[in-house]
């Protein structure tokens, strides 16, 4: 996988007038997602489908009670997501706080699985800009190889855009080469217009990834929002030619819904977009019910949970 | 990256149980038909023969229409409520025999089962129980003293939704206390006399409902016998406009739902993404094989370029094959005589000077396929632009203003349908108001509720379908 980003900013004046021409027809919008939810995925492709879901995790835990314990069970199940099949390749990242990025680094070593860390004082992000950085220079130093970032809502309920666009920048500007990944918070946005604006706005500012949600709101990631960003990346890359990715995160919780991701991607944006560089899922729960059903499609057995170990 | 294709996944035909030959179904049973003439009823997917099916004559038909006379003495004495049980039982069975209605008729017709498992039985159903309903609150609506059935109605339907188009035709007209003498389309009967065996096990009373085979001979049979009282026929306006020439001078009522060539404009000020997948269901659904396709996709000049490219990547995804298979889009054409039709009007599309895209999708061998097919740099004087070409073939023509817009939209001899896309609700309204179509769409396209009177303007045919409209076309006003 490569870290390196063609991602870039593109100045403000350049995206306004795609942020502001947002139409979405609510009622068209939820039919083409659902009728892509009737697909039938069976036999060798759901083995593939299963097995794509594991290389695209981002194992996360974002806990006040995260210790160096807990860290080193996650990055062991990363690296090994089912010791009784190895052909399972291990998940993209794990997804930790910036206090614990030096630990997960040390323990992830050459395995290729990175260490994603959530920073600008995640899940709010309502602290002052000067702190955002500190706190995302901070996860660069501890050695994080992707930063995954909120936008700053109050600003963007507000209609202040531009500051949404310039905080973005000013973080891309401290990334540098670590991947930046841009969470919408898709639950306090709302409505879907909201979403393609706010996902326009964070790819102009040089996001390589926009993501769906924080995981700490009761509303997650839907496969509706999902598409919204998908078709906003695709009208993105029309206008600059830069390919930015996707990450959905927040209540995916077993192997069918995660499918029926993939099939969104893989018809909206087409099977560029099927790899690690371009789609991921953050999820905690969603990497055992994905074990389990390669299990049950190898072996026709379904397994109990203890048969996983703990992550 | 991997290259992620869907395995098959093929829905059981076991469920379905086809028999070698039918029989017409007259007074409450499948009756040795008088005529020796039989055809194959083949699967336009793979032109294997299913069955055989009777092409019905002379006496078939008075037969049929004796039972129906002899079952309408009885059916419109029997009182609304228990007529409306029956509708009920009817659906209800429906529901519960779905799934093989479902598989027989993607058999039998080459719609995707995804469109006959989620579109064309649960409507099926809607449509039964909606005028069941209805059965014994006619009279609260307008008095029943002074309206009437009218008493052996003959429905001749066609092969594009063959079990929606009866039920749409049957339920109303049951509701209504008239009986019927029902004719399916010959290359689509099966499902028909699936139903048949549905009114044995609901226990319909015997000469209620009546369905005969046949091709149009058959047709014309029904249509000219001196004792029929109705005929509402759903097919071809060439077909519709000789049946209207035959009743003239008659005492028969008469409804004919007929074809359509209907605009769907897509204003610059529209929800893009959800308008592209609008047009995509508006022509490709069922094949383009629907009179209310939306084949004619009237763009605004400043958006075109940006729609065709997405409509065209849209399209390219579309998956063309094997109807049964749970995840195909577009199935087969109904028939070698319809991909004749729609081969020979895309090839006069080209000579003309139109240009054409199609899809990059493998077609299998047997069978008749059609790849989906979008026209852009045509003239509104294209015999594309003008003829019903009942497939999947899209026609773009672009506009300047709305009042331009609406000036081409209604430039053609049909009127069933429309589409009109705009994020700006006033702008639908004005659209709306200057369209002559008997439905029109606003952002969104095929969307049917049994509620909701369909039917068309002009060379489209006349009465209406559904709704308390419904109703009015199977009753006749008596001092």
């Amino acid at each position: 996988m490569n870290n390196k980003t063609e991602a870039q900013s593109i100045k403000w004046e350049n995206i306004l007038e795609l942020v502001f021409d947002s139409r979405i027809d609510s009622v068209g919008l939820n039919e083409r997602v659902n009728s892509l939810a009737t697909r039938s995925i069976k036999k060798e492709s759901k083995l593939d489908a299963l097995n794509m879901i594991v290389s695209m995790c981002d194992l996360t835990t974002l806990e006040g009670e995260d210790t160096e314990g807990k860290i080193s069970q996650m990055v062991a199940k990363a690296i090994t997501p089912n010791p009784s099949d190895l052909d399972i390749k291990n998940v993209a990242a794990v997804c930790v706080y910036p206090s614990l990025v030096s630990i997960a680094k040390e323990k992830v070593g050459n395995s290729g699985v990175k260490v994603a860390a959530v920073s600008s004082y995640f899940p709010s992000g309502q602290v002052p800009m000067e702190s955002k950085l500190l706190d995302t220079k901070y996860a660069i130093e501890s050695g994080a190889d992707e930063i995954d970032i909120v936008i700053n809502r109050k600003a963007f309920l507000e209609g202040d855009y531009r500051r949404v666009y310039d905080e973005i920048v000013a973080l891309k500007e401290a990334c540098g080469d670590v991947h930046l990944k841009t969470i919408l918070e898709v639950g306090d946005l709302k409505t879907y217009e909201n979403i393609r604006k706010a996902s326009l706005i964070s790819l102009a500012a040089g996001s390589d990834f926009i993501k769906t949600s924080t995981g700490k709101l009761s509303v997650g990631s839907s496969r509706q929002a999902c598409y919204v960003m998908a078709k906003a990346v695709l009208d993105f890359k029309n206008l600059t030619g830069l390919s930015a990715g996707i990450k959905v995160a927040g209540g995916i919780r077993d192997a069918k819904d995660a499918i029926r991701y993939l099939v969104l991607i893989n018809e909206e944006m087409g099977d560029e977009w099927l790899t690690p560089n371009l789609f991921r899922f953050g999820a905690s729960s969603l990497l055992d019910d994905v074990l389990k059903q390669i299990k049950k499609l190898k072996t026709g057995a379904y397994q109990a949970s203890y048969y996983f170990p703990r992550g | 990256m991997v290259n992620w294709e869907y395995s098959e996944s093929v829905e059981s035909q076991d469920i379905v149980k086809i028999k070698d030959k039918y029989q017409n179904f007259i007074d409450g049973n499948f009756q040795q038909p008088n005529s020796k003439k039989y055809i194959n009823t083949i699967s336009p997917s793979t032109e294997e023969v299913l069955s055989k099916i009777v092409i019905s004559n002379e006496k078939d038909v008075n037969n049929a229409i004796k039972s129906a006379q002899m079952g309408f003495e009885k059916w419109s004495k029997t009182s609304p409520h228990e007529r409306s049980k029956y509708l009920f039982k009817l659906a209800r069975l429906i529901q519960e025999r779905s799934r093989e209605f479902a598989v027989l008729e993607s058999m039998d017709g080459g719609k995707p089962i995804k469109e006959s498992r989620d579109f064309d039985l649960p409507q099926v159903a809607a449509n039964f129980f909606y005028f069941a309903g209805w059965a014994d609150k006619i009279d609260l609506s307008w008095g029943a003293k002074s309206l009437k059935p009218h008493g052996v109605v003959g429905q001749i339907i066609p092969w594009n939704f063959p079990l929606l188009m009866l039920s749409w035709k049957i339920a109303p007209a049951l509701a209504t206390g008239n009986t019927v003498v029902l004719k399916p389309a010959e290359t689509t009967s099966l499902t028909a006399l699936l139903f048949a065996e549905l009114c044995e096990q609901a226990g319909i009373p015997d000469g209620v409902v009546n369905i005969i085979t046949g091709d149009g001979t058959t047709g014309s049979l029904l249509v000219n016998h001196k004792d029929v009282n109705k005929i509402a026929f759903t097919g071809s306006t060439q077909v519709g406009k000789s049946i209207q020439k035959s009743l003239a001078g008659r005492d028969v009522g008469l409804t004919l739902e007929l074809g359509g060539k209907a605009a769907n404009i897509i204003y610059e000020d529209a929800a893009i993404d959800q308008a592209v997948e609008g047009v995509v269901n508006g022509i490709f659904f069922n094949q383009g094989h629907v009179c209310c396709a939306g084949s004619r996709l009237l763009l605004q000049e400043s958006i075109h370029d940006e729609f065709v490219a997405k409509l065209e990547k849209r399209m390219q995804t579309l998956r063309v094959g094997n109807p049964l298979d749970k995840n195909t889009d577009i199935g087969a054409i109904n028939s070698k005589e319809q991909l004749d039709k729609i081969e020979g009007l895309v090839n006069e599309g080209v000579s003309d000077g139109g240009k054409i895209f199609q899809t990059e999708c493998e077609l299998p061998g047997n069978g008749f396929w059609f790849k989906p097919t979008l026209f852009t740099d045509v003239q509104p004087s294209y015999s594309i632009a003008r003829e019903e070409i009942f497939g999947p073939v899209l026609t773009t023509l672009t506009f300047r203003t709305p009042q331009e817009a609406i000036e081409i939209a209604n430039n053609t001899e049909y009127g069933l349908s429309a589409g009109v896309w705009t994020e700006k609700g006033s702008k639908i309204l004005w659209t709306a108001d200057r369209l002559q179509a008997g439905v029109v769409w606003a952002n969104t396209f095929n969307k049917f509720d049994p509620a909701s009177p369909f039917g068309g303007y002009k060379e489209s045919g006349f009465g209406r379908e559904g709704g308390r409209q419904g109703l009015l076309s199977y009753l006749k006003a008596e001092s």
